[in-house]
């Protein structure tokens, strides 16, 4: 006799408790199966039912009941084989015969838990609502009290600086014939790179592809060179390809170190080689996506060229603990990294510290402002995007990065030291797709510059993922797109060349848009930074705690 | 937009001279309030020049509060000056308009001139608190011979509310502004020209940059960074941070405010502190449309303006006699007599520089430095 749970499949899930359901259309699908050979996660796939038909032939009605076996594209219930509505099988598919649909009474979290694993992903915070950066409104508009720029011809110069200015009171200078002039070896006087106030974030070679990550360097690069724009972009930790670390590119790139410290085996053997000084070094702390977590690159990413790069074996997993694990105090982990990191480079290279947004960042912020080597202090706050982490750090976890970039700035003023320690705001930057003027309103609130990851990955690669939990597959190697993959038959789709040049169409529009804010505000020579008159919110309680204006 | 007067001679003049020359500029003021200051001062005040004087207005309240307050604190009244009132229609009279010369409390009259200065900053910062919340008492400056009136309405009726027509006051540095009154309630403080320990500047223009200028002078720890009822405020302060505090060249002024691009650095001589400073007074640039026209404590009067002024303003004369206005009328009333095309309008790298006793007037370029 056959079980109860055979019959009535009552330990079986039902499409209604996945995120993503997929409408199939019978009539017109050609059932070339190609949606079923491109799912990253074999959602779907093709099987045979036995139908029922019942046909009349004849002037009288005659109904004749007979079978036939169809194929079919069926999706399945297995919750480790869950659609993710990347929709690749709409791309592929000639007929527009198959789309997944979003399920909002899906009941997913509650069963991506087998075997006791939590459920990891990739991506950002699954909150599609408005965030306060994309609530923030410019509203102080120059016009007749004095005229606004015309934001197509006056000239700009939309800059920034990364690392730390000394006070006036403090610069080695003296006055000759009626000239301020240097005191040669009075001071140290650290490294201050002049830097586009948009960067990208740090995302690994491995995290990314081969392509993806090669296609961001060289629309960098072109940005650099051609454009006259010096964006520059952060490794991620994972190290660099040692032909470039001896190239001159390397000053376009901020090293960074994590607590894994994968790739320095290599960057410091190519020290002696190194022609050029990179940009900066990030220490990273801490990262907004999944704040007090690690790093973890899975082991079916580490392929021959990750491994040579890491100086790791292949096929490892290659996790980088929560904290540094050879420091015990900010003290250590700070100061005494920092001063590693700068003489490494005989402190010619701006060294700065990268935290998760949270309550306790100023207390970070408060040890750096007395170090005198600390260069900035990036803060990347809950809305930061990754390329693993457990869903319950992504999604409950961390610091908006508005208010926490406000209380940092606003902190420096009441030292005065606003101009000496730049903020760099990270997380959620462009979430919505308004680059510019996130980071335009971030810059206002008081930061620096403003770094982003998720959004490039999306805008210059059509990453499938957004804030509806579709794809976020980053974290299984599996990437539709190729962005996040070691495996060549996925990134072999993404073609370098057409990222670089995305990248640089993202930067050339995003420098359009600064400009167009910038204008009517009657600023076009510095960067307004922590000009917060320029603000406003529709919500009071907002308003307050970011110390700007309310308006409705 | 404000209109602006200021008038540099080897001779004392009247302020009437600036009413004037403001009187022909007065499509771009709107009767919101005039102020005068005056350095190097002649007629009743020709032999008090080492004393400092106190310029302002009280209710009788505030002028009682004041009297004693300065003779609990040690200085002694040395002469009081009082504008000659005539009731004028529209403009609201005051109790007590007046400058009053003090001789320094004993014990400060040995002590160098730094000493001295502080001491009188905090004295016109603690009437100024005094006072502020009753405007019972408003004070401008306090310092040697330096006299300043304030208040609202139309210049040229304000020149006959305070008898300035028929005044022998007199000075060689006369700086006057017609305000327009733009973003902020009407306030004295508000009104230009601003003065802090012998700086003195005023401004048109909006400044765009007010909010992080502001919060940079305010955490400088310096008491008297404060006020800024006027964002033009700050114009004042940067000068006496850069010139007095840091002791930068006046030049560098110009730099500090309107900086140069990096590949225009590398064009001068002193590339490397100039690199260093402009990284370092970053939040000082003004980056918005802005004339600035100032004096420093030695008598030297400049111009200056952000690449973004449309409107330059005009700086034009006689050896003896030099005018430096935000409109050429203005400059025509004041200084008749000159040959028009020496006039010089500051252009995007250009500070216009006159120096003490209107000797002469030069133009530093930023770029060349």
């Amino acid at each position: 006799m056959e079980r109860a749970n055979g019959l009535d499949k009552n330990h079986q899930l039902s499409l209604k408790e996945l995120p993503y359901i997929i409408r199939w259309r019978d009539d017109r699908c050609k059932r070339c199966g190609k949606c079923t050979a491109v799912c990253p996660v074999k959602a779907i796939e093709p099987t045979i039912k036995i139908q029922r038909f019942v046909s009349s032939e004849g002037p009288v009605p005659a109904p004749v009941a007979s079978k036939r076996i169809i194929q079919v594209v069926e999706q399945v219930t297995d919750i480790n084989r869950y659609c993710t509505g990347c929709g690749a099988c709409t791309l592929v598919c000639p007929n527009e015969a198959i789309e997944p649909e979003l399920n909002p009474q899906n009941k997913f979290l509650h069963f991506k838990n087998k075997s006791g694993d939590s459920y990891k992903r990739g991506g950002r915070r699954n909150d599609p609502s408005l965030s306060t950066l994309d609530r923030l409104k410019f509203t102080r508009i120059s016009m007749l009290t004095d005229p606004a720029l015309d934001a197509g011809r006056h000239e700009f110069r939309i800059r920034t600086l990364l690392g730390r200015n000394l006070p006036p009171e403090q610069l080695p200078l003296k006055i000759k014939d009626r000239k301020l002039v240097i005191q040669k070896d009075e001071i140290f006087v650290p490294p201050v790179r002049e830097i586009y106030p948009i960067m990208i974030g740090s995302m690994s070679v491995g995290a990314l592809s081969p392509p993806m990550w090669e296609g961001i360097a060289m629309g960098i690069t072109y940005l650099n060179e051609v454009e006259g724009m010096p964006v520059v972009m952060c490794s991620g930790e994972g190290g660099m390809p040692p032909r470039l670390l001896k190239s001159r590119f390397l000053k376009y790139f901020i090293l960074q170190i994590a607590s894994g410290y994968f790739g320095w085996d290599e960057i410091i053997h190519a020290l002696p080689d190194m022609i050029e000084d990179p940009c900066a070094i990030e220490i990273k702390y801490g990262q907004g996506a999944k704040p007090g977590d690690g790093g973890l690159l899975m082991s079916y990413k580490v392929l021959k060229l990750i491994a040579k790069i890491r100086g790791v074996p292949m096929y490892v997993d290659l996790a980088s603990p929560p904290t540094h694990q050879t420091k015990y105090s900010i003290e250590e982990a700070v100061a005494k990294m920092i001063q590693s990191m700068s003489m490494a480079w005989g402190f010619r290279v701006p060294v700065f510290p990268k935290i998760s947004g949270t309550k306790t960042a100023r207390a970070v912020l408060n040890n750096l402002a007395r170090n005198p080597y600390a260069a900035a202090l990036s803060i990347d706050g809950e809305d930061g995007g990754t390329g693993a982490a457990y869903n319950v750090s992504l999604d409950k976890m961390g610091h908006p990065i508005a208010s926490n970039i406000r209380d940092c700035y606003l902190d420096l003023v009441r030292q005065g030291k606003q101009n000496e320690l730049p903020l760099i705001a990270a997380g959620g930057v462009g979430k919505r797709g308004n680059l510019a003027a996130n980071a335009a309103a971030l810059i206002m609130l008081g930061a620096s510059a403003v770094s982003i990851g998720k959004y490039i990955m999306q805008a210059a690669a059509d990453c499938f993922g957004d804030e509806y939990n579709r794809c976020n597959l980053c974290n299984t190697g599996r990437c539709p797109r190729g962005i996040t993959t070691q495996d060549p038959k996925l990134y072999r789709r993404l073609d370098p060349d057409k990222v670089a040049e995305r990248v640089v169409d993202v930067f050339k529009s995003a420098d359009t848009e600064l400009r167009k804010i910038f204008a009517p505000m009657g600023r076009s020579t510095e960067l307004p930074i922590g000009m917060s008159d320029g603000l406003s919110i529709n919500d009071k309680a907002m308003a307050e705690r970011l110390q700007i204006d309310y308006a409705c | 937009m404000c209109r602006l007067s200021a008038i540099t001679s080897s001779g004392y003049f009247s302020p009437m001279e600036n009413i004037l020359a403001l009187e022909t500029m007065k499509e771009g003021h709107d009767g919101s309030g005039l102020g005068i200051m005056m350095k190097d001062l002649g007629g009743e005040f020709e032999d008090l020049k080492e004393y400092p004087i106190l310029s302002g207005i009280c209710s009788e309240t505030g002028f009682e509060t004041v009297g004693k307050y300065m003779e609990s604190h040690g200085f002694q009244v040395k002469h009081v000056w009082s504008p000659s009132i005539t009731d004028v229609r529209g403009i609201q009279k005051r109790d007590y308009y007046f400058a009053k010369v003090y001789q320094y409390p004993e014990s400060y009259l040995d002590k160098p001139m730094a000493e001295k200065e502080e001491l009188l900053l905090r004295t016109r910062l603690a009437l100024r608190k005094m006072g502020e919340a009753d405007e019972s008492i408003i004070v401008f400056s306090f310092y040697p011979d330096v006299l300043t009136l304030k208040e609202v309405g139309d210049p040229l009726e304000l020149s006959r509310f305070f008898g300035l027509d028929n005044s022998p006051l007199k000075a060689k540095i006369i700086f006057a502004q017609g305000r327009q009154n733009t973003n902020y309630a009407i306030n004295l403080y508000a009104c230009h020209p601003f003065f802090i320990q012998g700086y003195a500047s005023m401004t048109n223009g909006e400044n765009t940059a007010f909010v992080p200028i502001r919060e940079y002078l305010t955490s400088r720890g310096f008491p008297g960074y404060i006020g800024y009822n006027s964002d033009s405020e700050v114009f004042t302060h940067i000068l006496h941070y850069l010139n007095r505090q840091l002791g930068f060249p006046l030049t560098y002024y110009k730099d500090v405010i309107t900086p140069l691009k990096p590949e225009e650095i590398d064009m001068r001589g002193d590339r490397e502190a100039l690199a260093l400073i402009k990284k370092s007074l970053r939040m000082l640039c003004i980056d918005g449309p802005n004339c600035v026209i100032g004096f420093i404590p030695d008598g030297t009067c400049f111009m200056v303006q952000d690449a973004k002024k449309l409107r330059p303003g005009v700086v034009g004369g006689v050896k003896g006699k030099y005018a430096l206005m935000s409109e050429e009328c203005g400059l025509d009333k004041a200084v008749p007599d000159r040959n028009r095309s020496d006039d010089i309008f500051p252009m995007k790298y250009e500070m216009v520089i006159v120096s003490p006793g209107a000797e002469e007037v030069k133009v530093w370029n930023e770029l060349t430095g």
